[in-house]
């Protein structure tokens, strides 16, 4: 188990190490000058080398990637060339709203997928399934941005129970923002929520037709029982997988839902600072975003070998 | 199979309306006719015309040409690159090889897809070309893990066993008898990430990074379009409806090939 | 417990709707990147603090005149190269300092130093010296007589900053104006309370938010929900009709001093072919592009200068609507099967709408365009600075810019001897009569010369709630000057 967990965590360094450098040098190739983005058409050439200086854009990148990469295991992500404020407070200040809509996306769909899949996992074949496969297709087909227009439609303006967007902030009281992020909530996770229904159902489906729930069923246990007993526990395994990368795709996928309702989040900063130019924060943050879902996969990794030794040899 | 056969009515549809459009469309989807604009579905436009008075149906159809290229060929590099490294690795089951193509795999997936698409686009500018890349960048991985774990447990099958035992390599028994058994596997995973091209274009093109104009893109049509929602709805439901029947068409027809061509799912689905 | 919670929530909510009354929620497309104008060109930091928080020696009316400002009165020496600005007494910056000499010579200073990151230094470049008589007394010298001094220390670039506090000007400015900085939620708003101290007319707000929304879309349903009182430059001019119909709301139109023009690239080939230009000019149909991307807001142009102007000299006629035409000038000059050229298009939707009408009208006499959609830092890199464009539309906002066509580097690179004489001369000149003139000579040469396609004057749309008075309908500079907005009782 050791020697397992230390051979994979240095293969994730390594991976994170990669990752920096294309994350990089990919970035270091887009064409444009965060410094003349800021002065405009009117700058005179020696402001634009004073502002270039400033910045610390003069030095050869391979300066910049080490101060960088220093600066991130140290914590320190960096000075925003267009804020010109910390990375990490930019960040900080964004993930307040981020990190939370994606939770309430998140439990969302596992509120809405849970109760569907079973539902049409218990009546396979009867109407309801069919009827509710059929939603969740149309929840998977439908395009989310357009989704989120025609609810700001209803729901902002028609309907006028909620505001169109934006975010009030958390000091404006747990309800009031909860409020705000109901709506970009439901639009994130329809699409998901369809997704986790259709693989409950079959997983379920699997799991009913191995040989020991058939066994505990023979053994008297009426159908609902031995779902509940045995199969809903193994059915478990591939949602959960699921689920995680559902919140990773969540938390950085948000993009053009932050864009339709104005929300300070995560995905549009990189969105702003890549056309702003402001390479160091989109460095930084896609860095960031990396990291978490590597990390996150690494102690996934871990827990199912911890769980099922056997794994070890098929990862 | 009544899911296949919608399924594949709908992809069909969509597919001959693409086809139909290189050699006719109802108008010249590049005629501005700025007097005639935002008028409602009639006789003489079938779909309405837009907010430069462009036929709206001409433009779906072409759009269809973008949305189905752009899909196709990503997942063509998809499968292009991931099916090959899949059966290396999986031949290679345990080796450095094998962990190397597997972490890049991991690698690739810890990235975020759109966020990536948005930094492909601000190096070599937003068009049709490098929207495919940024969505066939996301299908290696995808082919590569499905082909390498289905790979594996073909690896054990006597048959296979049997090639091993007269001698022949590694890599032409991937060739010869472990890809043809993959077909009907790479068959339903490219239609499901057909699908998901489809979306992934149309969200590239909402935020202006596919295909440039003149030329239709159904996402850019909506996102064009969804200031006059109020005003001319029919503007962007047929764009919207586009992907979605698109979408749906193709997932159906997934579902039902799976079901068809693969005997295990068939027997749950029984 | 429900009860309770629900309770003060509703109670909360009435307390801070009657405070709501007299506060402000202004939608604005753009989010300031920090908060220093001296130091960046984003029209975004004007339009927030200009006027509100900061304030220079001279400001800009509502209607583009030159008032004093933080400079009550002035004296121009005789031969034009002192300017001596009396100060008013008594003002104090918003950290309780007073404002005196020494902050003027310091903010001027700065602005035109060696290592200034002053977006518009060339408006100091003819200072050579900047001195504190005493404490309300400032001497300005100029190297040359300079007709637009007064106009240019108007600008947002040449605001009085504070040494006191120029450190954390970009997160926190300190100024002199009506309105302090209270709070930036960085993504989402900027809020300013009334600042209680101010030396002039208090302002009739307690306090405004300035809210960034840069979709369309969004900003469409946050002004139809009524979630802000006003959008400033609404972005989207086909949903002006439906607010105008709509009793909650006003529509406001007004100028801004944004030439919005399709530069040709006059160095590159066949674009050097003057025929080609006036080809180009007469190919396009401005009514169209008008109606079609602005849905009719904007005035047609046929020269780089603002209608508003007084001293304007209607040019249209010089590149009539006529496609004909175009076609015989464009086979005259070699290019009777026409050519194939590319069309580069920054993000505002005035070009990319107005790109897609003009590439249609252009391939209607034969000329092919390559569209293709930049952001601004790649628009920038490649038209701007690297010249690789044929054509490309811009709306020229600064203003009074005319003399850019006197810079052969600028990127239309437009290089005609006689018309930097003419804009060298301009320059010095102080007769308004004599500038009158020399400004139309200006429009005429570059109308004639085709330098560029002239589309329209941009039009500032805002919309704004039916009880709210006093927003500025134009946009001389770019500013949202809040200090005489009330709401109606």
């Amino acid at each position: 188990m050791l020697r397992y967990a230390l051979k994979r965590l240095g293969s994730l360094l390594i991976s994170l190490i990669v990752a920096s450098l294309v994350i990089f040098f990919t970035l270091e190739v887009v064409p444009g000058d965060p410094a003349s983005f800021m002065l405009g058409i009117n700058a005179q050439p020696e402001t634009l080398e004073a502002l270039r200086e400033e910045l610390g854009l003069n030095a050869t990148k391979a300066e910049r990637y080490l101060s960088w990469v220093t600066g991130l295991v140290t914590g320190d992500l960096g000075i925003s060339y267009t804020y010109r404020s910390p990375v990490s407070e930019i960040v900080a200040e964004r993930l307040v709203i981020s990190l939370p809509l994606a939770l309430y996306a998140l439990i969302l769909t596992v509120v809405i997928a849970f109760p569907v899949g079973i539902l049409a996992a218990t009546k396979r074949g009867s109407l309801t399934d069919v009827a509710v496969m059929g939603g969740t297709q149309l929840g998977v087909a439908i395009p989310n941005f357009w989704f989120a227009m025609i609810m700001v439609l209803i729901f902002a303006i028609n309907l006028r129970w909620f505001s169109a967007g934006g975010f009030p902030g958390w000091d404006a009281g747990f309800l009031v923002a909860i409020k705000a992020l109901t709506v970009p909530a439901i639009a994130l996770a329809l699409p998901q929520a369809s997704i986790l229904a259709r693989v409950m159902r079959s997983s379920l489906l699997d799991t009913l037709s191995e040989d020991y729930i058939r066994t505990s069923r023979a053994k008297g246990l009426t159908k609902r029982q031995a779902l509940r007993r045995h199969a809903l526990r193994n059915a478990l395994i591939p949602v959960l997988t699921i689920i995680g990368l559902q919140l990773s795709f969540l938390l950085a996928g948000a993009i053009i839902i932050e864009n339709v309702f104005f929300l300070p989040g995560l995905g549009r900063l990189v969105f702003q600072a890549i056309s702003q130019r402001d390479l160091i924060v989109v460095e930084s943050v896609v860095m960031l975003l990396v990291f978490a879902v590597i990390v996150v996969n690494f102690l996934v990794d871990l827990a199912y070998v911890w769980v099922d030794p056997r794994l070890k040899d098929r990862t | 199979m009544r899911n296949l056969v919608l399924g594949i009515a709908l992809t069909a549809l969509f597919v001959l309306g693409a086809l139909v459009s290189f050699v006719w469309t109802p108008y010249d989807h590049t005629v501005l006719e700025i007097t005639n604009k935002l008028k409602p579905p009639n006789g003489d436009h079938w779909f309405g015309t837009d907010q430069y008075g462009r036929d709206i149906l001409s433009m779906i159809m072409v759009g269809a040409r973008t949305s189905i290229a752009v899909a196709i060929v990503a997942v063509g590099i998809g499968i292009g690159l991931g099916v090959p490294l899949g059966l290396t690795a999986a031949a290679w089951n345990g080796s450095v090889l094998d962990e190397i193509i597997m972490r890049s795999n991991d690698l690739i997936f810890a990235f975020p897809s759109l966020l990536i698409a948005i930094m492909i686009t601000a190096v070599y500018g937003p068009s049709a070309f490098n929207a495919i890349i940024a969505i066939g960048i996301f299908n290696i991985p995808v082919f590569a893990r499905v082909t390498r774990g289905a790979a594996l447990s073909l690896w054990t099958r006597d048959y296979v066993l049997a090639a091993r035992v007269s001698g022949k390599g590694a890599a032409r028994i991937s060739f010869e008898h472990i890809l043809p058994n993959l077909m009907n596997l790479l068959i339903v995973q490219g239609t499901i990430q057909f699908s998901l091209g489809i979306l992934a274009e149309a969200a590239l093109s909402y935020v202006g990074l596919g295909a440039q104009p003149p030329t239709p893109s159904w996402g850019r049509m909506l996102a064009e379009s969804q200031t006059l929602f109020m005003l001319a709805p029919h503007i962007t439901l047929f764009p919207g409806f586009a992907i979605l029947l698109t979408v749906l068409g193709l997932n159906l027809a997934g579902d039902g090939l799976r079901d068809l061509l693969d005997p295990k799912l068939r027997r749950v689905a029984r | 417990m429900n009860h309770l919670l629900l309770g003060t929530v509703t109670a909360a909510a009435l307390m801070t709707g009657a405070a709501i009354a007299k506060d402000v929620t202004v939608g604005l497309q753009l989010e300031p990147p920090h908060l220093d104008p001296t130091s960046a060109a984003a029209g975004a930091i004007d339009q927030v603090l200009y006027s509100n928080v900061f304030e220079g020696l001279t400001r800009f009316g509502s209607d583009g005149s030159v008032n004093p400002g933080l400079a009550e009165s002035w004296d121009i020496s005789e031969d034009g190269l002192t300017y001596t600005f009396n100060l008013r007494a008594g003002v104090k910056f918003h950290d309780g300092t007073d404002l005196d000499a020494s902050d003027v010579v310091f903010s001027l200073d700065r602005a035109r130093a060696e290592d200034s990151v002053n977006a518009q230094k060339a408006l100091f470049a003819n200072i050579v010296s900047v001195a504190a008589q005493d404490d309300t007394t400032v001497k300005v010298t100029l190297s040359k007589p300079q007709g637009n001094f007064l106009f240019n220390m108007a600008w947002g670039d040449a605001v009085i900053v504070a040494p006191e506090s120029i450190e954390t000007i970009k997160s926190n400015p300190v100024g002199t104006g009506a309105f302090t900085f209270a709070d930036w939620k960085q993504g989402d708003s900027i809020t300013l309370t009334r600042n209680d101290g101010y030396w002039g007319t208090p302002a009739k707000l307690d306090g405004a938010t300035f809210k960034f929304i840069s979709d369309p879309t969004a900003a469409f349903a946050a002004m139809m929900a009524e979630d802000i009182d006003a959008f400033y430059g609404y972005p989207a001019p086909e949903n002006l009709a439906q607010f105008e119909a709509d009793p909650r709301f006003t529509v406001l139109a007004g100028n801004t001093e944004g030439e919005t023009i399709m530069a040709m690239n006059n160095k590159l080939p066949p674009f050097d072919n003057k025929l080609v230009r006036q080809a180009v000019s007469h190919a396009i149909d401005r009514s169209a592009i008008i109606d079609g991307a602005m849905f009719g807001y904007g005035t047609p142009i046929g020269s780089h200068f603002a209608p508003h102007n007084p001293a304007y000299v209607d040019l249209t006629g010089n590149s009539e609507y006529d496609p004909e035409k175009a076609k015989a000038l464009l086979a005259e000059a070699g290019f009777a099967d026409g050519f194939t050229t590319t069309l580069k298009l920054p993000p505002p939707s005035y070009a990319r709408r107005g790109g897609e009408i003009i590439a249609a009208q252009l391939r209607e006499v034969g000329i092919e365009t390559e569209i293709s959609n930049l952001e601004w830092a790649q628009w920038l890199e490649q038209a701007f600075k690297g010249y690789d464009y044929g054509l490309t539309i811009v709306s020229h906002t600064e203003p009074m810019d005319i003399g850019i066509y006197a810079r052969p580097e600028y990127y239309f690179q437009y290089d005609n001897a006689d018309f930097q004489k003419l804009i060298a001369e301009l320059d010095v000149e102080n007769d308004p009569a004599k500038r009158t003139e020399m400004m139309q000579g200006a429009q005429k040469i570059i109308s004639e010369d085709y330098v560029n396609a002239y589309l329209f004057q941009l039009a500032l749309t805002s919309v704004v709630s039916s009880d709210l008075n006093g927003i500025w309908p134009n946009a001389p500079t770019q500013a949202v000057d809040l200090t005489a907005v009330s709401w109606a009782e």
